[in-house]
Formats: structure tokens, C-alpha cells, sequence
């Protein structure tokens, strides 16, 4: 697993409940690349990143997504986190009666070979080390995975877990969203820290904001299930300063959502 | 005896039976049969005559009909009591190995599991039973098998046997006292707190998991006792009914833990009355696991007669196939500020059936007591169904009473939250059903724990029951 990874993204269509949201996306991420997609909301940014990881909701109608030439859309959920897919969620799901110690233990051995799983003293460690970085509460480990967590909790303990699993691919959808100034510096760090020629990194959101501490290396533009443009990090900015209208005026889009496509 | 020829019969389920002589009562229940057990056991007239008196009690009683299905039940077809040899032991080489392969997947102790095998006289258990014994002793603490106690301290039996749950309590009460036989006895002394928990399975040579088994325990006053009965093993049984009656008394400022788990074939019907009495600022715990048997109707009680009186139940019920978990729990409120919490976790599977039945009663006397009911039902799969069925009686005004119900099933999101971390299928769902008996696995003794976690494994993986 030393090779630089390189993820795929070809023609992709998706739909939910019969409905088109991905239209023919493309989109190549390679180690030590930070990626980010911008657009407003309804343009399929959630889409995507639930369709790499393979939520059973999201039915793949065309394209192709590859990791490392390897065909991901046959893989179950959980084959392609051990392939290395990571998915910082907007939403995690609560697990009660689970503790967030017992539940990250688990899931770095789900990855190890029988006979390999990390010790108890090893995680330990680690994961003191880890929740000192996102400036996380000792009382983190033994708190039931998500439940009764704030917003901006649930957020770091996402990192947490990226950080504690070390994808090769980690996508991070609005993973801003629901943070205050200072967890978002916290957050961001983390990430960085992280960066590494065996990672690449998507970052899916709509403020420039978190840009600022994440610094993208492309920068692309969802509107309608599609990329309608990409650039390097001044797009961002150009975004940032200018709104989205500049775009849809040049592309001749009247209404960037999913379904308004003359 | 001389009319009542023993019978040796041929068994079918394996290793249990086998190869221990055993002495046993023709098939159903006469009042000689009752007699002859009684005799059998060397009791004192009073007991024969308690006995017989709950013999005529059960023919009168109807069959209850509020519960689960037992019109397959049949009282004539069932042995009320099997005498094992105490010296015919078989040995542990005997025991099949796919037997022995079940307890190693358990991970329950050589020592235990060759007691669980019925493979008697092991020297090491003894020893570890003796020297218990002892320490006991040195405290004033009773604990001994139900059939000595009432030949060995006949005036204490005598005063609380049959005051808690009365034979004319219900049918399968009144089947108890009749022909109760194996269960334990414990005494525990004013102001003595007994640290480590009473075990069932220590007492060894004892007849311990009859089918008829009676306890009774008596905490005094400031004591404290935990006792721990049955196991995570399943219990092979080729007997078809299992009614055991439990009584307890808790007096002023004790308390009393009551663990059981029990793990049943799919061939029994477990009807179990258990109940405790609670004197004022006592305190009665029931943890209570229960994993398959045909139908289990099972309803932990509490009757808090004395002010701050507290009464507990945490259970858990799991039903799979062809199975029916119909239980829940009593609180009776009958002293002022009285307070009961129940919290009950059940788990249907493969076309299983769970019923939970709770009453909270609140007497006049009940002003400012308090109860907590708390009801969760995970449905593990689209053939699998449960119900709540809660009732409340309640005489006076100035209580609380607070009911919290759920039926979830594992959610698509969990599992792809989980599955997109790297657990499979079925890690993620078993993560999620741990998570969800995890308030019944946190009051269990560790070593307890890991073995439930370990059944709850396999019974999702259908390996085992």
C-alpha cells in the first residue's frame, strides 16, 4: 500500500429514488493533492461523496470510479474503507451502548490480518496522542459513539477517526458546517497534519471559509451534477469575493440545482 | 416406594443424561408421586403437608391465559422428578466434544464447564467450594441447597418459605411448591455484607438445575447479598417445562442483586415466578437475562412495603426462531417514597416473538414514590415482531410515574456509518446489537459479561440454540 494513491472518476451518474442528481461527473485525485469541490446547495456535492463510499441509497446508473485501477463500485461499503476510502460525514450516526474506544479498536482491526490487531496498549497511546492534536476531551474514548455529542463534536471525532484509520482517499463532506471559528482552526489542523503523499484529500463544502485553513490545490465548481469549472486555489477566492453569479452568467445557467437544467 | 419401581430410561439429547443412573417419578403428577418425592427427600411432615395442600391448589387453578400460548403444554406428559446419582459421576472425556467446542467458543472455565457437562466429584471446584464454604461460615452466611436447608435449619425456612409467593399465587406456583425440588437457600445475618457474589454453580453435587427449583433468600437487616445464578451455556434439557419459584426478603436497609441468565433450549416452557420483598429503605435489584425457550413468562417483582424502599430491574430478552419471550417486570409501591426503575431491552430474530408486560401499582399509602419504566425493543429483521403491554394502577395521587418506549430496527445509515469504517455486515450489526444490551452487560460481573457478549455473538451468527 506504499503506492500513491489515485482515485477515479469517470462519466459518473447517480440517482436517488429514480431521480438523476450526478449527471456525468469527472474528477482524478491523486496523493499529496488536496481537492476542493464548491457550489451551493442542491448541486450533488453529498451525492458524490456518498456515492464513493457506496451508501445503498445511491444507485450508480453509468460512469465508472476507480481506485488505483481497481473498480470500486464493485466493492461493498466495507471493502472499500479497507481499500483505503475514508468519509468524514455531515451526519454520523449515533450508536448507543458503543464506546468511541471500542468502536475505533474495532474498526483499525478490521483492517489488520488475523493475529495483527493492534494492542491494547498501542491504541491507547495513539489515541491519546490523536485527541491531544484535535484538543478532544479524555472522556471522548468512553462517551457512546455520537450519541448526545454537539454538532461541532461530532465533526471532530470524524477527524478523530480519519486521523486514527489513515486512508489513502479521505473525502470530508461540509465537514465545517456546525463549527465555530476556533474548532474549525482546531479541525483543520488536524487535517493537515495528515497531509502526505499517500493521501489525497476531497473537501466538499460551500464556504470559502475552511479553505483558509485547508489549503486546496484545485478548486471545482458543482452546479446542476456537474463540475462546471475548475481551477487552482484563486478560484476559491475569486468565489469567496464574487458569489457564484459570475459562473452561471458565463455558463448560461439560470438555476444552478439539481433538475433545473433547460 | 416399593409400588413406584425407579425407571432407567433412554435419553435423546445427548450428553446431559446419558450415562447417570437416575432415579425418576413415573410421568405425571399424582398425590403419591408428590408424597414419594417428598419422602425421597427425608422432609419434615409440615413440608409434605404444604406440598399436598398446593398439589389441590394447582388442579384448581385454570391455566393462565393472558400470556403466551400453552395449549401444547401437557401436564401428563412431563416427569416431576428426577433423582441424580450422586455417586454414578460421568467423566469429563465423555462429554462430546462439540459440547466441549461450545463451551471453549463461551470461554467459560474448564472447572465450570465440566460441571455445566454434569461430570461430577472434580476435585478442584470442591475445593474452591469448601473454602468458600468456610469464609461463609466465619460470616454467619447460609448457603446451601434448598433440600438441606429444610432439613438443616428448619425453623428459618419455616418462617419465610412460602410468605413472599404464596402457592395459591398462580398455576405454575402452586406446580412449584408441589413438587419443588434443587434451588438455593441463603441467610445472610444483620449487618453482614457479603463482598463476593454467591455462586449457584459452586454448590456441586447439589441438585441445582432441577426443574422445579426453589429459592428463598433473606437478607437481614443492613446486609448486603449478590447472587449469581445460571449460566451463558446452553442449557440442554429434555425436559419440557421449567417453573421455578423465587422468593426474597429484604429487610430494613439491605440489599439484595439477584443475576440470572439463563439460556434455554428451544424445546421449554420457562415460567417463573420471582418476587422480593422490600422493607423500608431496602433495596432489591433483579438482573434478569433471557435467551430462548419455546415461551418464557417470566415478570420480575418488587413489593416495596416500607418507606424509601427501592426496587430494581434491568432485563434483557432475546427470541429467535419458534421462540416467545413474554416478560417484563412488577413494581409494587405500597409505603411512601418508594422508588422502581425498569429497564427492559428485548431483541426479536428470525420469526422470535417479545412481549413485554409490566405493572406499576402505586397503594394508597404510595404518596411521593416514584417509578421509571424504560422499554426497548430492536427488531432485527422483517419476520420478527414485538409488543409493550404496560399496565398502571395507581391509588394515589402524588406519585410519578414515567413510561419510555421503543421499537427500532438497525438502521440502514448505522450500518453504513459503521460498514464505511471497515466492519463487515455482520461486525456492524452485531456492534449495533451489543450497543443496544449494553445497559444489561454493564451490571453483569465481568466474567459474565464477556461470556454474554461472546452468546450474543453467536446467537446473531445462528451458530448456536
Amino acid at each position: 500500500m506504499s503506492q500513491v494513491p489515485h482515485l477515479k472518476i469517470e462519466d459518473l451518474k447517480v440517482s436517488i429514488e429514480d431521480k438523476e442528481i450526478l449527471k456525468g461527473l469527472n474528477l482524478e485525485i491523486k496523493g499529496g493533492e488536496v481537492h476542493a469541490i464548491m457550489g451551493p446547495n442542491g448541486t450533488g456535492k453529498s451525492t458524490l461523496s456518498s456515492a464513493i463510499m457506496g451508501h445503498p441509497k445511491y444507485e450508480v446508473t453509468g460512469g465508472s470510479i476507480t481506485l488505483d485501477g481497481e473498480d470500486v463500485l464493485e466493492m461493498a461499503v466495507d471493502e472499500r474503507a479497507r481499500k483505503g476510502l475514508f468519509l468524514a460525514m455531515q451526519y454520523p450516526s449515533e450508536i448507543s451502548g458503543v464506546t468511541n474506544a471500542d468502536f475505533l479498536r474495532s474498526a483499525i482491526n478490521a483492517r489488520m490480518e488475523e493475529g495483527k490487531e493492534i494492542s491494547l496498549m498501542k491504541f491507547i497511546r495513539e489515541m491519546d496522542k490523536k485527541m491531544k492534536v484535535l484538543e478532544m476531551d479524555e472522556a471522548f474514548m468512553h462517551r457512546y459513539l455520537n450519541e448526545g455529542f454537539s454538532g461541532g463534536e461530532k465533526k471532530r471525532n470524524e477527524i478523530l477517526q480519519m486521523s486514527m484509520l489513515n486512508p489513502r482517499i479521505a473525502i470530508m463532506d461540509e465537514i465545517d458546517s456546525g463549527l465555530d471559528i476556533d474548532a474549525l482552526k482546531i479541525v483543520s489542523q488536524g487535517v493537515n497534519n495528515m497531509l502526505s503523499p499517500e493521501l489525497g484529500v476531497l473537501v466538499i463544502t460551500h464556504y470559502q471559509r475552511l479553505l483558509n485553513y485547508i489549503k486546496p490545490d484545485f478548486v471545482h465548481v458543482m452546479m446542476q451534477g456537474r463540475i462546471v469549472k475548475s481551477g487552482g486555489p484563486e478560484l476559491a477566492e475569486k468565489l469567496e469575493a464574487e458569489g457564484y453569479d459570475w459562473i452561471k452568467k458565463e455558463l448560461g445557467i439560470v438555476d444552478e440545482t439539481v433538475g433545473s437544467e433547460v | 416406594m416399593a409400588k413406584k419401581a425407579p425407571e432407567l430410561s433412554e435419553y435423546q439429547y445427548g450428553f446431559h443424561d446419558k450415562d447417570v443412573s437416575v432415579f425418576r417419578t413415573k410421568k405425571g403428577l399424582t398425590k403419591e408421586i408428590v408424597e414419594e418425592i417428598s419422602r425421597m427427600k427425608d422432609e419434615p411432615e409440615w413440608m409434605l403437608e404444604y406440598r399436598l395442600k398446593a398439589l389441590d391448589i394447582f388442579y384448581k387453578k385454570p391455566m393462565p391465559n393472558w400470556g403466551g400460548e400453552l395449549k401444547d403444554l401437557d401436564f401428563d406428559s412431563i416427569t416431576y422428578y428426577v433423582k441424580p446419582s450422586e455417586k454414578q459421576g460421568k467423566t469429563w472425556e465423555e462429554v462430546p466434544a462439540e459440547i466441549k467446542a461450545t463451551f471453549d467458543k463461551l470461554g467459560i472455565p474448564e472447572a465450570e464447564q465440566k460441571f455445566l457437562a454434569g461430570v461430577s466429584a472434580q476435585y478442584e471446584s470442591e475445593v474452591v467450594y469448601h473454602s468458600m464454604q468456610e469464609d461463609l461460615e466465619k460470616l454467619g452466611i447460609l448457603f446451601t441447597d434448598m433440600d438441606s436447608a429444610v432439613r438443616e435449619y428448619p425453623d428459618i425456612v419455616k418462617e419465610y418459605f412460602g410468605t413472599v409467593i404464596p402457592a395459591a399465587d398462580n398455576k405454575f406456583a402452586a406446580l412449584n411448591s408441589a413438587v419443588w425440588s434443587g434451588g438455593s437457600f441463603i441467610y445472610v445475618p444483620k449487618g453482614v455484607k457479603c463482598e463476593q457474589p454467591l455462586q449457584a454453580y459452586f454448590r456441586i453435587n447439589s441438585e441445582n438445575m432441577g426443574q422445579f427449583e426453589r429459592t428463598l433468600i433473606i437478607a437481614d437487616e443492613d446486609s448486603f447479598v449478590h447472587y449469581v445464578e445460571g449460566c451463558t451455556a446452553p442449557i440442554y434439557s429434555t425436559d419440557s417445562l421449567h417453573s421455578a419459584v423465587v422468593e426474597i426478603i429484604v429487610k430494613e436497609r439491605a440489599r439484595c442483586r439477584y443475576t440470572t441468565i439463563q439460556n434455554w433450549s428451544v424445546n421449554v416452557y420457562n415460567l417463573v415466578t420471582k418476587r422480593a420483598i422490600a422493607y423500608a429503605d431496602a433495596t432489591m435489584e433483579w438482573i434478569d437475562g433471557n435467551i430462548g425457550s419455546k415461551l418464557t413468562m417470566k415478570y420480575p417483582a418488587v413489593v416495596m412495603v416500607g418507606p424509601r424502599a427501592k426496587g430494581v430491574v434491568i432485563s434483557i430478552a432475546v427470541a429467535g426462531k419458534g421462540m416467545h419471550q413474554h416478560a417484563g417486570a412488577k413494581m409494587v409501591h405500597m409505603a411512601p417514597d418508594c422508588s422502581s426503575t425498569i429497564v427492559s431491552k428485548s431483541m426479536s430474530k428470525h420469526g422470535g416473538k417479545v412481549t413485554y408486560m409490566g405493572l406499576s401499582k402505586f397503594g394508597r399509602n404510595a404518596q411521593g414514590s416514584k417509578s421509571n419504566i424504560k422499554c426497548d425493543t430492536l427488531i432485527l429483521d422483517d419476520i420478527s415482531t414485538s409488543d409493550t403491554i404496560p399496565y398502571n394502577e395507581i391509588l394515589n395521587d402524588n406519585v410519578t410515574l414515567e413510561h419510555e418506549a421503543t421499537v427500532s430496527k438497525v438502521s440502514e445509515e448505522q450500518l453504513f456509518y459503521l460498514m464505511s469504517r471497515g466492519l463487515t455486515e455482520d461486525e456492524a450489526t452485531q456492534m449495533i446489537v451489543m450497543g443496544f444490551i449494553e445497559p444489561f452487560t454493564k451490571e453483569l460481573p465481568m466474567e459474565y459479561a464477556v461470556e454474554m457478549n461472546r452468546l450474543i455473538k453467536f446467537e446473531m451468527e445462528g451458530s448456536i440454540g
